[in-house]
């Protein structure tokens, strides 16, 4: 099998944009986040487009089932990479150290077996259904997070450099204002040409007017900064990207809530175990991970990380020593602000039986739950809020307590 | 005149790529007969067929990743035999002695390559290009061009033979189709070198014969092309109960079928099941292409292994499918071919890409209606589309994707490409690398996708770039009169006569609403 990632095109930003991750934010600061003395929390939410397999990150190893489901790539507590054990029966994928440090250090959780309310197996309407936050697909117009930020009080406007990704993901986008950041490797157009474009724009295209207005705007403030491209594999760019969010939402006027996503977990072939494709992406992850952690400084002790993807993969390894779509995975938390150190499940267990439709990781948490449990640790947004406005018709689903400190 | 004008507009840019420059004439040539223009190119079934010299077949290409693969590991090999300070120093494969013969490469990309060693990148920001991609990068900071492999080559000589097609013809009607089948239909050349080298030869052969013939020769075309079976994983799946199977303790692969039934005919919702996709997944164990060693066939083509396909009758959408090899699964796609679902998706999402981002009922309705009564024709589609009134009147609001972006402004600026760098790696840069889109659903087809901000900036950055390079040697107001005529709004002319320069003009006019929607 050839190795897909070594052959992208790894040309300046689209490597960024398409081979591995985009990044946008919030362009206000909610109207506590500098309150004297109080917390200043920031979220940052990470999309993992594709399913990422649960199973194989976190892997159930006191479980009695697993091993002989996963196969060939199943996680084992000995061996040349040995899984990281979190607690007698959960155990770490080997490419995750720093993600291990910050668990042993309290500051970051697993949620295991957890699920969106979306049942079928099609990444983009699954990918609708974890972004829009609505309990079905199709509502496509603005996501969660965005919802969520209407709620917030809204504060001055952020300054601090920040240009426009071309792709926002959903989960952030909506009425409420947001800009992103992806570096740009490419000769400026002269202002006047852009104002005389604009103001071309303004008579004849309001939409394309106000597009190029924000693309202006906050390019030009990023400009001088070194958040150049610098190439690389696909886990040199999740570092990269990170570290350029970490530094815009470390800086006083900076964003507090951004999402980004990573592409490239649909692991249908040779996914892998302790090494391999999987293992390989799972380490860029992990070095996103630090790099918010090194690059927030002291933001990072009011920081709530919450990594979900669409739906899990097959229990069981399928025919081409990878795995299939699923429903159940995991989702994870980490950060200064999490009250961390345990793996949350409500453990279904993996014989026959208990598979959801004899095949998946039966979901036994809401995902939903996990994410209204951080906005409400965070930011204080009301249940009922959260029940009608960031995740319409899910007053099912309470937010869990406890998950931020 | 306006009108007409107006028409023109729609025609050239709605349907087609955009109006050329130079002496063309194609706006006048639409405005006076704006539907017989845009239908003149499906009178000539051959034009949608690419042929150029030196393009070769998928079996040969995939012959030539095997060469190439095999060379890399024998020099890896070699040097590990020897001194490990002269192994770092091994010339590249595909320059070793003998191997040229063996990969026959073909003319143009013997001549691209050729270019490329010589090209430094102080002349590239002389050289007059519209599209050269050496200003982006400091030149210092670049290092000296490794040689292109086989693989690269073939890629920009497939790409550059697209991209002249592209730019020559007289509409692009024809062109359009087979962009938006191959989009519906998509590989990634990023999945690996096979896919990179078959990415062309996929769009020749699965898809162009069929643009304007049957869908369902196109979807077996493309179902049972080695470039789709190896990007969704088929090629390695197989039956649990077949004789394979059960010796190699491997088994299903469900990507390909999945994908068949979500994205290439029925659409999610279109009412199937996950028993179905597992069902259909069985169904087309088997259909692979043979590998380098060719016990299969010709290395390099489509094979059906009765070896790996699962034995047995399968119940798919509510039919059963007996026992007949291949022949079962070409029985099902036939059905899926023609299921109702199929219908409504495919009509759906060609109002779409033509029309509007929210396509019109009725105009979906009869086109579903064309493609159920004539089974699937699908140039009967696209001249239903081309006589409705619909897709005269709607006003053009749809964004110009950044492939019609850079064609379009080469097509304006009367520029044929020789090398394909400067679009490929502008095409990067606005987030539509050519023949890789991010997941097996392809690029977005709506306007939002294409209208963010960053990716406007990104344009305008391009634009300028244009500009300086050509603004020289062009008026910028005749280009006016080439793509829009008195069709283009008062303040887009008053834009361009106003401009410091025509480096600005051009700049501006590329950018015009009148150049970004179609």
């Amino acid at each position: 099998m050839i190795d897909c990632v070594e052959n992208r095109l790894l040309t300046s930003r689209r490597g960024l944009l398409l081979g591995g991750s985009s990044f946008a934010a919030w362009a206000y600061l909610p109207k506590f986040a500098r309150a004297a003395g109080g917390r200043d929390p920031r979220l940052i939410v990470v999309i993992l487009r594709g399913a990422l397999d649960g199973l194989s990150t976190v892997a159930p190893l006191g479980d009695p089932d697993y091993a002989g489901l996963h196969g060939s790539i199943a996680l084992a507590a000995d061996g040349a990479h040995p899984a990281i054990m979190l607690d007698t029966f959960f155990a770490l994928h080997p490419a995750m150290p720093e993600f291990a440090r910050m668990y042993r250090d309290m500051h970051a959780a697993v949620i295991h077996a957890v699920a969106t309310p979306y049942r079928d197996r099609s990444h983009f309407d699954g990918q609708d259904v974890l972004e829009s936050g609505y309990a079905g697909p199709g509502r496509v117009q603005s996501g969660w997070l965005n919802r969520a930020l209407e709620a917030l009080p809204r504060g001055e406007r952020v300054s601090s450099g920040l240009a426009v990704g071309p792709t926002t993901p959903l989960v952030l986008r909506g009425n409420a204002p947001t800009v992103g950041w992806a570096p740009v490797a490419l000769p400026q157009a002269d202002d006047d040409t852009a104002m005389r474009l604009v103001d071309l724009y303004r008579h004849r295209d309001p939409a394309l007017a106000s597009a190029l207005s924000q693309g202006l705007q906050l390019d030009k403030v990023a400009s001088g900064d070194d958040m150049k491209p610098k190439g690389g594999n696909q886990v040199a760019q999740m570092r990269q990207i990170a570290r350029g969010a970490a530094k815009l939402m470390a800086a006083d006027d900076g964003p507090r809530i951004a999402a980004l996503a990573f592409d490239g977990w649909d692991t249908h072939a040779n996914e892998g175990g302790p090494v391999g494709r999987l293992a390989f992406l799972l380490g860029g992850l992990d070095g996103a991970l630090a790099e918010f952690e090194s690059g927030l400084g002291e933001r990072w002790r009011d920081t709530a990380i919450v990594v979900a993807t669409e739906f899990g993969r097959t229990a069981r390894i399928n025919g081409t020593d990878g795995t299939d779509h699923g429903t159940g995975t995991i989702a994870l938390l980490a950060g200064g602000a999490v009250k961390g150190g345990r793996v949350i499940s409500d453990w279904p267990g993996l014989k026959l039986a208990n598979l959801y439709e004899g095949r998946d990781l039966k979901p036994t948490t809401d995902l939903r739950s996990v994410i209204k449990g951080v906005l409400q640790g965070q930011f204080g947004l009301s249940d009922r809020v959260l029940a009608e406005t960031v995740f319409p018709d899910s007053a099912s689903a309470r937010p869990m307590k406890g998950l931020v400190a | 005149m306006a009108r007409d004008s107006q028409a023109a507009l729609v025609a050239l840019n709605r349907f087609g790529f955009g109006a050329r420059g130079g002496a063309s004439g194609d706006l006048i040539n639409a405005a006076s007969d704006p539907r017989g223009f845009v239908k003149a190119e499906l009178a000539r079934p051959n034009g949608v067929l690419l042929e150029a010299p030196g393009l070769q077949s998928t079996p040969q290409l995939g012959q030539a990743v095997f060469a190439y693969q095999d060379q890399v590991k024998q020099a890896r090999e070699a040097a590990k035999a020897a001194a490990p300070a002269e192994g770092a120093q091994q010339a590249p494969a595909d320059q070793k002695p003998g191997l040229r013969r063996n990969l026959s490469l073909n003319a143009a990309a013997t001549e691209i390559a050729g270019q490329m060693a010589e090209t430094k990148p102080a002349d590239n920001a002389a050289k007059p290009d519209a599209m050269q991609p050496g200003a982006a990068a400091p030149p210092a900071a670049k290092p000296a061009p490794q040689p292109l492999n086989v693989i690269q080559k073939t890629f920009r000589a497939e790409a550059l033979a697209r991209l002249q097609r592209a730019t020559l013809v007289e509409c692009g009607f024809t062109e359009r189709l087979v962009v938006f089948w191959s989009n519906h239909f998509c590989i990634s050349a990023s999945k690996g070198e096979l896919a990179r080298i078959w990415a062309g030869a996929f769009e020749r052969e699965a898809i162009r014969p069929h643009v304007l013939g049957r869908f369902a020769d196109m979807l077996k075309a493309v179902e049972q092309h080695p470039a789709m079976l190896f990007f969704l994983d088929n090629q390695q799946s197989l039956g649990p109960d077949s004789r394979a199977g059960q010796n190699r303790k491997r088994g299903l692969n469900e990507n390909l079928a999945r994908e068949i039934m979500e994205l290439h005919t029925l659409g999610v919702g279109g009412g199937y099941t996950q028993d179905d996709v597992t069902s259909l997944a069985r169904i087309i164990t088997g259909w692979t292409f043979a590998g380098r060693q060719g016990q299969l066939g010709t290395p390099g083509s489509f094979v059906f292994n009765a070896n790996a396909h699962q034995p047995g009758p399968q119940m798919l959408l509510g039919k059963t499918y007996g026992p007949t090899g291949l022949a079962q699964g070409e029985a099902a796609l036939a059905d899926i071919a023609r299921h109702p679902s199929t219908a409504n998706f495919i009509a759906a999402k060609f109002v779409r890409h033509f029309v509007a981002d929210d396509p019109p009922p009725a105009l979906v309705a009869r086109l579903r209606d064309v493609f159920v009564k004539t089974d699937g024709d699908l140039k009967a589609m696209a001249v239903a589309l081309v006589d409705s009134d619909e897709a005269w009147k709607a006003p053009l609001t749809k964004m110009r994707s950044p492939y019609d972006f850079v064609i379009a402004s080469g097509r304006l600026l009367a520029r044929v490409p020789e090398d394909p760098g400067g679009y490929l790696s502008n095409l990067n840069l606005l987030g539509q690398p050519l023949w890789s889109p991010a997941g097996p659903n392809g690029f977005p087809d709506t306007s939002a996708a294409w209208a963010a901000p960053e990716g406007i900036k990104l344009r305008l950055d391009i634009a300028a770039q244009m500009g300086a390079r050509l603004g020289n040697n062009i008026d910028p107001l005749d280009l006016l009169e080439f793509a829009a005529a008195d069709a283009a709004s008062i303040e887009t002319r008053k834009t361009i006569e106003r401009a410091e320069s025509r480096q600005q003009a051009l700049a501006l006019l590329l950018m015009s609403p009148e150049m970004q929607r179609r």
